[in-house]
């Protein structure tokens, strides 16, 4: 293995908002010669570490016809490599002590470890290693298919609510892949094959397309000397893998799903927006969209919730969600339960009514002050959570987002005024943008 | 303590823990940390769902979900609004033998916090209008699980382990049990439940000593000094040796497994931890994970873990495979109990299960809201803050002999009581 020898950049500081509860202004970032980003989080409360490396391909980058295979792919990491066959690496991490798991979501796949601080080295050279050396045979990956297909039993085929999900996804985007479940359809799970494993493996799993975020009791320096040694060992591709995606086509009419199963019997609302990203919005607008969000559905003190559940009772909960964390133009969900003796066309008008009054009333700057306050009071409560920061910061890098952008987050979201969230509800809250689900007993139909 | 103190050291946990006895005579443990400008802060009370009556099931449940529902001066809206005005979390549970209640709140608010958990604690309304709304939201989850494989497997598992005793009944209660329970109800219930006999407090992050003392009096203080609890009769896990099968049309069949088990107080308990880890504990080497998901790709899940209500210790696991090979799974799981409780396990399993429970036992402590949930459960089991410091060293000293011995406790003949939902094949 030629070895490379990487010359870093000076760590990066962003700039330290001005309050001393800021934690972001102590991360350090850096760039290996291979192409490898690495991010440092100090948490020096603990002799814990959490130790995650970041792939910025997820299903939404799965090929045609190969659904799942991102996914899948996540579990065969866990097979063993050239070096460490099977079992090797999970062995090692339960004898020191540490946890481990990965997970796939539509733009990322990451892999993490949180473990005593003194066995960091370690894990960097078993990660690094399982970057650039799977090895795969027949007799691991077929009981591993079984198992990806009882999972998919287990969140999906077993529950009518999730069969919904899927079903308004799917009508939601017309041509972008983020229409497509995560861990893949049934029929395309069942034709992934070794083969169709390490193409994407190679194709994706290099140093260039990944990030390793280090949280814990470390020193910037020491992360950066393993690094190196480690996944800087790594040969770079050259270039970065692409995403090659479809492009979603403007959305000009509303569409209504509904699913009926004998299996439901407390019926269910939901309605689902496209709506821009942090990555593909207008600057404020995501700030705005996530504001929107929370006013709308976020709590017990939400429109939604005071209007709908507390003074109508046309429903016993409600609720709006922002997802908006993704490399492309995304979702904004709003939810309802029925009260009983409450139809859900019944409900749909009370929910439009709800989202009518934030396209033409002035906003409420109470209700706006509080859900600002609770939004950025979040950063807060996230930096007693090691895990937690590594995630966020893994995530917003792994879909086109900078540390610097995850560091000026709570002054971005101060920045949101009343006429931003009235601009957002009425340019995004347009039904023609959206897809209605209705989940009903079976023997009641939409 | 200095400002910058580690909020647990590797090298003494229990140093770190003070102990507060206030002028009031409440008891708390706290952990003061200034690394994050946060407090947080967790409590049980003992008396859960066990103390409802036995008509009247979910009534714990209700009475948790309604103490932030208006309290003081506040109705349900106002008492929200002022949660958030501060950005605070509050928010109170009820499971089988505990009710319990956590805040956490940044530290420039601390004193409105604990004002906010007072008024939960003393004053909530339980007015009409709000225990129809909360009742109503408890009828929708109970309704979403009616057809849900787990909570019917769950249903099955605790009619048939539990005949006739509390445990039996469901905690959140059924859909004609909950339309029945009242405003009355629920006053009656809070003033048997809610008193400072068997309050246990631990505190973590941004606080002194003399302020949480203060605050601690002024938060609990007013709460009755004597609890009013009904014996909850003590119980094995009936059952063992049968197979409830519910039928359900769905192409994946969900188990669920159990025994009867240890409780912490037997001398052979960490024997016991380490015997379980190594048959179904959270890793990816334990035996039903190698045996069922590994080596045959039969589920995605699969684990087995110690559970003990007050009255009942037990060990209980869970698997779910496709209907066609659900006989098999089962087959699976069984033969494994059989022979781990026969021939014990190697010492290569030993070795590396010990290793892993002593590692792994820092995980539990590295946030706020962690470390005070395990410093009340060691308060709910009767231990002091040495525990922290001496748990590792009785794992450590679990020999092969111990785990054998255990093993044959846990496990006995490795009969099972099951409970399946689905269109299981071969059983």
């Amino acid at each position: 293995m030629s070895s490379s020898t990487a010359s870093p950049t000076a760590p990066h500081k962003p700039g330290a908002a001005g309050d001393s509860a800021d934690a972001s202004a102590n991360i350090s970032n850096f760039k290996l010669d291979n192409g490898l980003e690495v991010v440092v989080i100090p948490d020096a409360r603990t002799p814990v570490v959490t130790h995650m490396v970041w792939y910025k391909n997820g299903s939404a980058d799965d090929p045609i016809g190969k659904s799942g295979i991102a996914h899948f792919l996540e579990h065969l990491m866990f097979k063993g490599t050239k070096n460490h066959p099977q079992g090797e690496f999970s062995d090692l991490v339960a004898e020191l002590g540490g946890q481990e798991n990965a997970f796939t979501s539509y733009d990322y796949t990451a892999y993490f470890q949180r473990i005593g601080k003194e066995h960091l080295e370690t894990l960097m050279a078993f990660e690094a290693d399982r970057m650039a050396n799977l090895l795969l045979t027949d007799e691991v990956v077929s009981p591993e298919r079984d198992v990806v297909l009882e999972e998919r039993r287990m969140r999906t085929d077993n529950d009518p609510s999730a069969q919904l999900d899927e079903a308004v996804q799917a009508a939601l985007f017309a041509h972008h892949p983020y229409g497509t479940p995560i861990i893949g359809w049934l029929h395309e799970i069942e034709t992934l094959n070794r083969e169709d494993a390490l193409d994407y493996y190679r194709r994706f799993y290099t140093p260039e397309n990944a990030t390793l975020i280090v949280a814990g009791d470390v020193e910037a320096e020491d992360v950066l000397r393993l690094a190196k040694e480690t996944y800087g060992k790594i040969p770079a591709r050259a270039e970065p893998p692409r995403r090659n995606r479809t492009k979603e086509p403007p959305h000009r009419a509303h569409r209504l799903v509904s699913l009926s199963d004998e299996k439901v019997e407390q019926p269910a609302h939901e309605r689902v927006f496209l709506v821009p990203s942090y990555k593909t919005a207008a600057p404020g607008e995501a700030e705005a969209l996530e504001t929107l969000a929370h006013m709308l559905g976020g709590g017990a003190t939400s429109a939604l919730y005071e209007t709908l559940v507390v003074e109508e009772k046309f429903a016993v909960g409600a609720g709006a969600y922002y997802l908006g964390s993704a490399v492309d133009d995304t979702r904004l969900w709003v939810y309802a339960t029925p009260a009983p003796d409450v139809s859900l066309e019944e409900l749909d008008r009370a929910i439009d009514g709800v989202i009518r009054g934030f396209i033409e009333q002035p906003i409420d700057e109470d209700h706006l002050r509080r859900a600002k306050t609770r939004l950025v009071a979040d950063a807060i409560y996230a930096q007693d959570s090691q895990a937690s920061l590594a995630r966020w910061y893994g995530e917003a890098l792994a879909t086109g987002l900078t540390i610097e952008d995850v560091a000026a987050w709570p002054e971005r979201m101060e920045a949101v005024t009343a006429a931003d969230v009235t601009a957002a509800a009425r340019k995004w809250l347009d039904k023609r943008r959206a897809v209605t689900g209705f989940l009903l007993p079976a023997d009641e139909e939409a | 303590m200095t400002a910058h103190a580690p909020v647990v050291s590797m090298a003494s946990r229990a140093e770190h823990v003070q102990r507060i006895v206030t002028p009031g005579g409440i008891t708390a443990w706290l952990v003061e940390s200034y690394a994050v400008p946060l407090v947080a802060l967790e409590f049980s009370l003992r008396g859960g769902a066990a103390q409802d009556p036995a008509d009247k099931p979910g009534l714990a449940t209700l009475l948790a979900g309604l103490l932030d529902e208006g309290a003081g001066p506040y109705d349900a809206r106002g008492f929200h609004r002022a949660i958030d005005e501060l950005a605070i979390h509050i928010g109170f549970g009820a499971d089988r033998d505990s009710i319990s209640g956590h805040l956490q709140t940044l530290s420039k608010n601390t004193d409105a916090a604990f004002a906010l958990l007072k008024l939960a604690l003393l004053d909530a309304h339980l007015a009409e209008a709000d225990v129809a709304r909360v009742r109503s939201q408890l009828a929708a989850e109970l309704k979403r699980d009616a057809n849900e494989p787990d909570a019917m497997a769950a249903k099955a598992f605790r009619e048939a382990a539990f005949p006739g005793h509390p445990y039996g009944r469901p905690v959140r209660g059924d859909l004609s049990s909950i339309e029945t329970l009242s405003r009355p109800d629920l006053v009656a219930l809070r003033e048997r439940l809610l008193a400072k006999k068997d309050l246990k407090i631990a505190v973590v992050g941004a606080i002194d000593a003399k302020t949480l003392s203060d605050r601690l009096d002024s938060t609990f203080g007013a709460l009755a000094t004597e609890n009013d609890l009904a014996e909850v009769a003590p119980i094995t896990l009936a059952g063992v040796g049968a197979c409830q099968v519910v039928t359900l049309d769905i192409p994946q069949t969900t188990i669920r497994f159990g025994r009867p088990g240890v409780t912490k107080r037997d001398p052979d308990y960490f024997a016991v931890v380490v015997a379980n880890h190594i048959l179904g504990g959270g890793t990816f080497t334990a035996r039903l994970f190698r045996e069922v998901r590994e080596k045959r790709g039969m589920a995605y899940s699969v684990y087995s873990q110690l559970n003990e209500y007050d009255r009942c210790p037990m060990l209980i696991g869970a698997a779910a495979t496709k209907n066609e090979r659900a006989g098999e799974a089962l087959r699976v799981i069984e033969e494994e109990v059989r022979r781990f409780a026969e021939e014990g396990p190697t010492e290569e399993e030993l070795d590396k299960a010990k290793k892993y429970l002593i590692g792994s036992y820092a995980l539990r402590f590295d946030t706020s809201t962690k470390i005070a949930s395990q410093l009340v459960h060691l308060q709910m089991d009767g231990f002091e803050p040495s525990y922290l410091d001496e748990r590792n060293g009785k794992i450590a000293a679990v020999g092969m002999e111990d785990c054998k011995r255990a093993a044959k406790k846990l496990f006995g003949d490795g009969g099972l009581l099951v409970a399946m939902v689905g269109r299981p094949d071969g059983v």
